[in-house]
């Protein structure tokens, strides 16, 4: 008997992506769609998508969903966890969005300990609009506006908000995973079910960093890009569990 | 009928605020408007399902209340002018997204941080939207102390009913001032209306989506033109002004607020002179009581408008009279507050000056 | 005692798929390779070169190619 063993989770709408080839973001929506669904939460679950490159995840997730300004999803959710503390509230961020424009509403966020969890997704750029420097692009990495290359002199060194965030009372778990492989690929999938199981249980912010691979404005070939997020990226960045207060 | 007490117009915001079902607070500090959120932060604890944030920014304290307003809670932030100007993303957002909520400005000294004294400076700020895109905000413009209490409530009411942003139009007098007030009974939250639009989880239903970005142009046109009908539709049934002796008077003064009250007491005295001075009091500043206005002109031709700014709701007057009659304008900016005897010498030299004595 | 191998079969929408290669990447027993057609978007996809009733198959549905397909174009089935 032959039987259906992959196919398109539940709570992800049968729309096609509209993410570039090898686009890490896609990947990781279906990762937090099959959490959802294995852990029975997809009825009272709300989303909260950022500006960027995700910004259109609403149409992809086939959940409750509401927009927030750029680097505001934090806050967004804040409000709806606290009117609504039964339900399952996320945020879905890039790197620019969650560690420059919202650095202060996701810090003030984790150090309220709010009970959501947020889906940090690092690629190293400004993605939608074209491949700017972002918070974490890395030193010496070229981009539309480091054109040389990031030089730490003039435009400071990649920032690592896990590490920061990791320092506030309220942050109960942080992870750092990437998508960039099969075993990491698995290992993603484990830290979100974490991740959601933390707000489930209610014991306050969880926060997981994906490190994913961005194929166009890195200038590479997909398989090249997944591979420089183990040669490059992960030396900056390190994957490993960087809070655990639930062990 | 409730006892009248005798309350500070932050509290008064507040406590009415509160018996409207507001459920959510978020706010950061600012002078004049500070006694707000301390009053919402203890009212909010002895509440049941009562939230009450300070945040770490103004922005935050907006975007909280998004989230909170998606979840279906009546909401509210405040400020004052700064604090304001760094809300105008969140506004934009409310408005886009058609999301109610309540934003109280008790007004200070402007531009830049300017002083903390009470100010009209944020007339333009407040009416014409503030933040980017083609919207409007409800502006009301309570000026005294019962009415604080009675547009708090019908803010959250209007809010609801249209789903948009409100704003209660304050400013440093009106917040610190004590005056006596009758509060409105408290609503019963299962009796309002309710919001088929919440994001609660999609249980037995659909998921939903709030958004406003629309990238195909035609779409976010008829979104615009579909926030136009609602605007229009705003437009013809809340506009709202309060007239004063206004029955045989040759010269009306225009103000909202605290030069509103200030207005009144000039017009008394310049009546004791003997001058047909009445005053017509804006409470709807968005939408503006054009007609109320209009209508005036058929008896009025001298019109006063008096601000505590160096002119902006004149503009709406114009727009109203178009041309209709004469308009003169008397204010005094950046906190100075006018006293009742400088705006009847105002009215006084005005009144002189068109002939309006002899005339009549 | 023998394990019998397992056998398995891959569908992938055509649609879908933007030909990132990233399941050729994966795939332990090259079953997959770019088509000469191009789709309705412009892009070349993936396509499985085993038939249902193909002789020989090597597919074993270990469904790394869906595991790693960020267009969610690839069904796998297993006997």
């Amino acid at each position: 008997m032959e039987k259906l063993v992959f196919t398109r989770p539940r709570y992800m709408k049968k729309a096609p992506f509209h993410y570039c080839p090898g686009c890490g973001h896609s990947i990781i929506h279906r990762l937090v769609a099959e959490v959802i669904d294995e852990l029975g939460i997809g009825d009272k679950t709300i989303g909260v998508p950022p500006a960027g490159c995700a910004v259109l995840a609403y149409d992809y997730f086939d959940v409750d969903m509401g927009e927030a300004p750029h680097g505001r999803a934090a806050a967004v959710a804040t409000g709806i966890k606290r009117i609504l503390p039964d339900k399952i509230v996320f945020t879905y961020q890039g790197d620019g969005d969650i560690a420059a424009i919202g650095t202060a509403e996701t810090i003030h966020s984790a150090n309220r300990g709010e009970n959501i969890t947020v889906i940090f997704v690092n690629n190293s750029c400004y993605g939608m609009t074209g491949g700017q420097m972002a918070p974490t692009t890395l030193l010496g990495q070229k981009s539309t506006t480091t054109p040389g290359g990031r030089n730490k002199d003039r435009d400071g060194a990649p920032i690592d908000l896990s590490q920061m965030l990791a320092l506030t009372q309220g942050a109960a778990y942080i992870e750092r995973t990437a998508v960039n492989s099969i075993k990491n690929i698995i290992k993603t999938k484990k830290a979100l079910t974490k991740a959601f199981k933390v707000q489930m249980a209610g014991i306050g912010f969880s926060l997981i960093e994906i490190l994913s691979p961005c194929p166009t404005n890195w200038k590479m070939s997909t398989v090249d890009a997944c591979r420089r997020i183990d040669e490059e990226v992960t030396q900056t960045f390190p994957l490993k569990v960087i809070k655990d207060e639930t062990a | 009928m409730n006892k009248k007490l005798l309350m500070r117009g932050s509290q008064v915001i507040g406590e009415a605020a509160i018996r409207a079902g507001c459920r959510f607070y978020a706010g950061y500090p600012i002078t004049p408007q500070n006694e707000l959120p301390e009053f919402m932060s203890g009212a909010m604890a002895s509440l049941e399902g009562g939230t009450f944030i300070q945040a770490e920014s103004e922005i935050a304290a907006i975007n909280m209340v998004i989230g909170a307003s998606m979840a279906g809670a009546r909401a509210m932030t405040s400020s004052s002018s700064p604090g304001i100007s760094l809300k105008q993303e969140g506004i934009s957002f409310l408005a886009a997204l058609e999301l109610p909520a309540v934003i109280v400005n008790v007004m200070r000294g402007g531009p830049g941080l300017g002083n903390i004294a009470p100010s009209q400076g944020d007339y333009f700020q407040a009416t014409r939207g503030g933040g980017h895109g083609d919207y409007r905000t409800i502006v009301l413009a309570p000026a005294h102390g019962q009415e604080l209490a009675d547009l708090t409530e019908k803010a959250f009411e209007y809010a609801d009913r249209y789903r948009t942003p409100v704003m209660i139009l304050a400013d440093g007098m009106m917040g610190q001032m004590m005056e006596p007030v009758i509060l409105p009974d408290p609503v019963n939250l299962d009796t309002l209306p309710p919001k088929p639009w919440v994001l609660d989880g999609a249980q037995g239903r659909p998921s939903r989506i709030i958004r406003s970005l629309i990238l195909d142009t035609v779409g976010m046109e008829e979104h615009n033109w579909k926030l136009e009908r609602k605007y229009k539709m705003i437009s013809d049934e809340i506009p709202r002004a309060e007239t004063y002796m206004t029955e045989d008077a040759r010269l009306v003064v225009i103000a909202y607020g605290t030069a509103a009250r200030i207005a009144r007491g000039g017009i008394k005295r310049a009546r004791e002179m003997g001058l047909k001075v009445g005053l017509l009091r804006p409470v709807t500043l968005w939408p503006f009581p054009e007609r109320a206005i209009r209508e005036m002109s058929r008896l009025v031709k001298d019109f006063m408008v008096f601000e505590m700014n160096t002119g902006q709701m004149i503009d709406d007057v114009k727009l109203s009279l178009e041309g209709r009659s004469n308009v003169h304008f008397y204010g005094r900016p950046g906190g100075v507050v006018s006293t009742p005897d400088e705006l009847a010498k105002a009215i006084s030299s005005l009144y002189y000056r068109q002939n309006l004595k002899k005339e009549g | 005692m023998t394990v019998k191998p397992k056998k398995g079969r891959i569908v992938i929408d055509s649609r879908l798929c933007k030909g990132c290669y990233l399941c050729i990447s994966v795939c332990p027993n090259k079953c997959i390779v770019i088509s000469e057609e191009s789709n309705e978007k412009g892009y070349h996809p993936a396509e499985f070169t085993e038939t249902k009733d193909g002789k020989d198959r090597a597919c074993t549905g270990c469904a790394l190619c869906a595991c790693i397909c960020p267009d969610i174009a690839i069904e796998v089935y297993r006997e």
